[in-house]
């Protein structure tokens, strides 16, 4: 373990930057925070997290995947990738690392997704023990420990230092070259902020969600449960819930017309909207009810059934915080998983 | 802290869906903590008495589900509107967006709600538990061993600081008193962007938009997009879009929207309220809503039901076409 003085997060940030491009929470003038490129004098934010995840460093909102240029009959099919830099995301919370590996296993199985593939090799995650979580968190109930965020690098932010842990040889790399910054340390600090955030975890309001009710192979006892009606009566259908989680994954594939050839391209999607997945025969899910449910059966049983019991949920609680009208997950589980109780 | 409780909501309620005047209540289900609350609709008197919150944090606009719940009740739904809800109400019916027969509204006072992100502005994450008292809001946090106190008009909403009237202009029944028209500063943050140089203004805008994430919850919320099929989900308009492709899009999208509702939009503030990224939606609006003042007279929208907009209207006073662009010009 490593540590520096928070006086020296500069020249920290500085070292980084020499050789890659560093991203970090930034505060906006609204408030919030967003993930943005680090610069002589950005400050680095104190919030808790982002509005929007760090998904978008793998699998951006849109990305072009290739052009067509027409001349005539002839069609020339351009590759638009320009070549990556490495890049490092700084002060990433244990739910967000814990998104990247739900990811991993939708974009990283066969066929592998080449765009978020090369991402993934160019990207250094720095992740970051939550001191201060808040009452919309529930990353315990998914076996997430902020503790002890993983990632390449793990850091802890005490009120005058920083202490740093690699955890992969990527990680240990960058902090080879950050050695002149930092010391050699015990890691009794750590210790003793692990125990403090252990204490606060035992307080959170949604300490007890479980996941019991849900998993692989609860389809058919789930998907027809008369909850869904009113769990998704005042439902928008707008995307934020889908837009600010960090591992919704679906996107759509869309072509533009670029008057003289035609840029592929992708985009997230989201399935609380009307034209998710159509097809040539229409749209497979009418109703707002059929898009809400698919939303959180996805998470809760579909996904967990693909992936040897995972659920795709990392209790961040964006969507508890942003949801226009406040449904969501935490909702959902209870009411659908608190029927055995009654 | 707001004039009406619970309990009397609660009651007039009950006593609607009792004795048969409703078949249910569109009103405010009590959430996991006590600022997430979810638009409800109730059945029966023991779901009223088991789930119905009412607090400071029961902003939504109930008037535009009154396009999907309507239809849907056998017999009639009794709403609780708020003042500025009223007009939204009245502009939906004003454009045969539902059933008026269908509707019962209890008009209910309001004192301004609560925006739970400047709460945590000021107490930071961790709120276990929010209650009124008086002109204090208490905050008990998971790190202050004592509650916080706050006064509750720093909480308040963009859109209640700047409250354009307390009246009811629809209902069939009022609780508590009825209130007054405001005169609101709420053109003051438009006339501060008009008198900015015209790159100034841009750069405002750009900085604010460039932060959309093409959520539509601006749209989904707003009483006055009620389109059946929004041409932006339309995949045979030609402009469909799913995201901000480009910094054209984002704005695109935000000044077409603000085209399509003005002379409509009734200023209730929902776009702003709703949107994820904190952008000031309204003042597109408002900037509109000032120009139509400025050009044609005082005129709000969804004050009486069958008004006819200035914009949808013609007579012989009308602005020409190049008064405006010289105006443009000036401001340029």
């Amino acid at each position: 373990m490593r540590k520096c003085s928070l006086d020296k997060i500069n020249l920290i940030f500085a070292e980084i930057a020499k050789n890659a491009e560093l991203y970090l929470p930034v505060d906006q003038n609204d408030g919030s925070a967003a993930y943005k490129k680090w610069e002589e004098g950005t400050a680095w934010s104190n919030k808790l997290n982002t509005v929007k995840s760090p998904k978008d460093f793998f699998f951006p909102q849109t990305e072009d995947l290739m052009q067509f240029k027409t001349q005539g009959k002839n069609i020339e099919i351009v590759d638009t990738r320009s070549a990556l830099q490495d890049f490092v995301i700084f002060g990433v919370r244990a739910c967000d690392v814990k998104s990247f590996d739900i990811l991993d296993r939708v974009f990283l199985s066969e066929p592998v997704d080449s765009f978020y593939a090369s991402r993934r090799k160019h990207g250094v995650i720095i992740s970051l023990a939550c001191t201060r979580p808040s009452e919309t968190c529930f990353c315990k109930t998914f076996d997430i420990d902020p503790a002890n965020p993983t990632g390449d690098i793990s850091a802890w932010k005490t009120e005058s230092e920083i202490f740093f842990a690699a955890n992969t040889e990527k990680g240990a790399a960058l902090l080879d070259k950050l050695s002149s910054l930092t010391e050699e340390c015990d890691d009794a600090a750590v210790l003793e902020q692990k125990e403090k955030i252990n204490a606060i975890m035992d307080k959170l309001p949604l300490k007890n969600l479980t996941t019991d009710a849900f998993g692989g192979g609860k389809t058919n006892e789930l998907f027809n449960a008369p909850e869904w009606d009113e769990l998704s009566s005042a439902c928008l259908g707008c995307g934020t819930c889908t837009f600010v989680c960090p591992t919704c994954q679906c996107y759509d594939i869309k072509d533009f017309n670029t008057g003289n050839g035609v840029v592929r391209f992708r985009c997230w999607d989201s399935c609380m909207y009307s034209d998710f997945t159509k097809m040539a025969h229409g749209n497979n899910r009418l109703t707002q009810k059929e898009r809400f449910r698919q939303r959180f059966m996805h998470k809760l049983v579909y996904y967990p059934e693909n992936n040897d019991g995972l659920f795709s949920c990392v209790g961040c609680g964006r969507c508890l915080a942003k949801c226009p009208i406040s449904m969501n997950i935490v909702k959902v589980m209870k009411k659908i998983g608190g029927k055995k109780d009654e | 802290m707001q004039k009406i409780t619970r309990d009397q909501l609660v009651s007039k309620a009950s006593e609607l869906l009792s004795n048969g005047t409703v078949c249910c209540v569109l009103g405010w289900g009590m959430g996991e903590f006590d600022y997430d609350v979810t638009p409800t609709v109730f059945n029966t008197v023991e779901e009223l008495n088991n789930g119905f919150v009412f607090n400071d944090f029961c902003g939504a606009n109930f008037s535009k589900y009154l396009v999907s719940k309507a239809a849907k009740c056998d017999g009639k739904i009794l709403v609780l509107l708020k003042p500025c809800d009223t007009y939204s109400f009245n502009q939906l019916l004003t454009e045969h967006r539902f059933d008026r027969e269908k509707v019962y509204v209890v008009g209910i006072p309001c004192e301004g709600m609560a925006d739970v992100s400047k709460v945590k502005a000021i107490c930071g994450e961790g709120i276990l538990a929010i209650s009124s008292n008086g002109d204090n809001i208490n905050v008990t946090t998971l790190y202050d061993e004592n509650p916080i106190v706050i006064n509750a008009a720093d909480v308040l909403a963009e859109r209640c600081v700047n409250c354009k009237s307390k009246k009811h202009v629809a209902y069939d029944e009022l609780l508590g008193d009825e209130g007054e028209v405001i005169e609101s500063n709420r053109f003051d943050e438009v006339a501060r962007l008009e008198a900015m140089s015209a790159d100034e203004r841009f750069a405002f805008w750009q900085n604010e938009l460039s932060r959309c994430i093409r959520c539509n919850a601006c749209r989904d919320a707003c009483p006055a997009c009620t389109c059946e099929k929004c041409v932006f989900d339309n995949p045979n308009s030609g402009v469909e879009n799913k995201s901000p492709a480009n910094s054209f899009e984002e704005k695109l999208f935000h000044i077409i929207r603000a085209y399509h509702v003005a002379g409509r939009c009734t200023d209730c503030g929902e776009c702003s309220r709703v949107c994820p990224q904190n952008i000031p939606l309204h003042l597109l609006n408002r900037k509109f809503i000032k120009d139509i003042n400025e050009f044609y007279g005082d005129y709000q929208a969804g004050e009486e039901v069958g008004m006819r907009a200035p914009l949808v209207n013609y007579t012989t006073e009308d602005l020409e076409p190049g008064e405006v662009f010289d105006r443009g010009a000036d401001n340029a």
